[in-house]
């Protein structure tokens, strides 16, 4: 029993991480159509710097705070890259981002070597139903809650953020309105950034990552955001921890090296069932 | 006051518009009226900015707001939001003063947009033009698609914008007799190019548009606004 607590735990905490990286990739694609395959880049960034800011730099908090704001910067250079020149094509863009990700591979090897790193997290585990839970995974999963109720409110409250739904929702009149839906894509890929990032560097402390962790990380998170049709956030959060509790009962009672497979199959499942309901979303 | 002079603007090779001159004075309503493909549309896109004019020049004495064809509504979001994004370049977001001037509005304010029916659609998109409070507003297909007390309705609170608050109106519409009724002076685009143009009387009792838009019909006759 205490086994699948802990299992439980870790999957949600784990897929509360796919669900910030599959969250981003939902924001740019709402607002620019481009599906960002350097999404598990920001999160390796994420788990990268607050490493480095934690090694007696920063203390813990104020370190997570800048590795979101770096990574948010991070993500707003990717979008002057990827949709920089006016009239790009979503197609060549989301090509653009799979190289900047290949890129970025180097910057991690040259910047912090090949060899898994992990910073410090919040140290202890609480008793939960008797099985014992890292304090850091649970800080995981109320980040990502208050994240999430944060994006809710800035979409739905302010102003720049009606102005990014009405790109996603409209792009022709948000432009007649007087809305630079360039500058909001870029904005968009500044807030994806950020989402990766604070990703990484929550679940870092609990899963070491390398320069190759990009690659599993957007899988996952593009899972998840399949999940949520690519446009909704509530269902992302839910496709990412039904991902991560899945993969963390695999792993425990069958093999890890699978988790990756699962959430191939997964994402290839909802798209074979949700493709007419992708159709629809797309065409309202 | 908008002056458009000499303006080209082209698709590759095709020429959409070919040297057009226009001129709306302030507080004038003008009518921009033309078959299918005649360049109506590019003209509004290029007037507002939206597309770019390869020669010729366009002057604005203020600014511009447009109503697009087909409303172009925010169709997930609540008719106030729909109203407050369109204050994005003025600054001044409350919509009281457009739901003072539109009441209508104030009775479905809540409702996404996209639930709307055409006409209250094509009422949130006026609103919605109104709200960066311009000097010129250019309205792309005031009727298409709705009914004609619906159009009647929207006609009267055009004239009412017009007259209280001095707003230049550029009219592009297929409805000619709605658009010779409403405006005081008109321009027939044929194929990129100004063809005609002259008070809504003259263009009115020209054989030319009598026969080309009316079949020689009296115009203006079957609304009553």
């Amino acid at each position: 029993m205490s086994d699948l607590i802990t299992y439980l735990v870790s999957g949600v905490a784990l897929g509360c991480t796919f669900a910030l990286i599959g969250s981003g990739y939902v924001v740019i694609h709402r607002v620019t159509r481009v599906v960002n395959f350097a999404q598990g880049t920001f999160a390796v960034f994420g788990g990268f710097i607050s490493y480095s800011l934690l090694d007696g730099t920063l203390p813990q908090g104020l370190a997570q705070l800048v590795t979101v704001v770096a990574c948010g910067l991070i993500g707003l250079i990717v979008g002057l890259v990827a949709i920089g020149k006016p009239g790009t094509d979503p197609l060549i863009a989301l090509i653009v981002t799979l190289g900047v990700s290949i890129f970025c591979a180097a910057v991690f090897i040259t910047a912090w070597g090949q060899d898994p790193i992990s910073p410090p997290g919040l140290r202890g585990s609480v008793s939960i139903l008797g099985a014992d839970v890292q304090r850091q995974r649970l800080l995981v999963v109320a980040a990502t809650l208050l994240t999430f109720v944060a994006l809710s409110l800035f979409f739905s409250r302010t102003y720049a953020g009606k102005g990014l739904t009405a790109c996603a929702s409209n792009p022709r009149a948000a432009a007649l309105v007087g809305i630079n839906v360039r500058r909001m894509g870029f904005m968009a890929f500044a807030v994806g950034g950020a989402l990766g990032g604070l990703a990484g560097a929550l679940i870092s402390p609990s899963v070491a990552l390398s320069f190759s962790s990009d690659l599993p990380f957007a899988l996952s998170g593009f899972a998840a955001a399949v999940f949520g049709g690519l446009t909704s956030p509530g269902r992302t959060l839910l496709g990412g921890i039904v991902l991560g509790v899945t993969g963390q009962l695999v792993a425990g009672y069958l093999d890890g090296s699978f988790q990756t497979e699962v959430a191939l199959l997964m994402m290839l499942a909802i798209m074979v069932v949700r493709s007419r309901t992708f159709v629809t979303e797309e065409a309202k | 006051m908008l002056t458009v002079e000499d303006v080209v603007v082209r698709y590759g090779s095709a020429t959409a518009l070919d040297r057009v001159s226009l001129r709306a004075e302030a507080g004038e309503m003008v009518a921009l009226i033309g078959p299918n493909g005649a360049g109506k549309s590019t003209l509004v896109n290029a007037i507002s900015g939206l597309v770019p004019v390869e020669s010729g020049s366009i002057v604005t004495g203020g600014r511009v707001a447009q109503v697009p064809e087909g409303r172009q509504m925010f169709a997930d979001m609540s008719v106030v939001d729909n109203l407050v994004l369109g204050a994005w370049r003025s600054g001044d977001r409350d919509p009281s003063r457009i739901f003072d001037l539109l009441p209508a509005l104030r009775d479905f304010a809540h409702r996404k947009a996209g639930t709307l029916s055409g006409g209250q659609q094509q009422m949130v998109a006026v609103g919605r033009a109104l709200m960066s409070d311009p000097q010129i507003l250019v309205i792309d297909e005031l009727s298409l698609g709705l009914a004609p007390l619906i159009v009647a309705d929207l006609a009267v609170h055009l004239r009412t914008i017009n007259r209280e608050r001095g707003t230049t109106v550029v009219l592009i519409e297929q409805e000619v007799g709605l658009a010779l009724e409403l405006c005081s002076r008109a321009y027939v685009l044929e194929a990129g190019r100004i063809t005609v143009s002259g008070t809504t009387e003259e263009l009115a009792d020209s054989p030319a548009v009598r026969a080309a838009y009316f079949g020689g019909l009296d115009v203006g006759k079957d609304i009553e606004l």
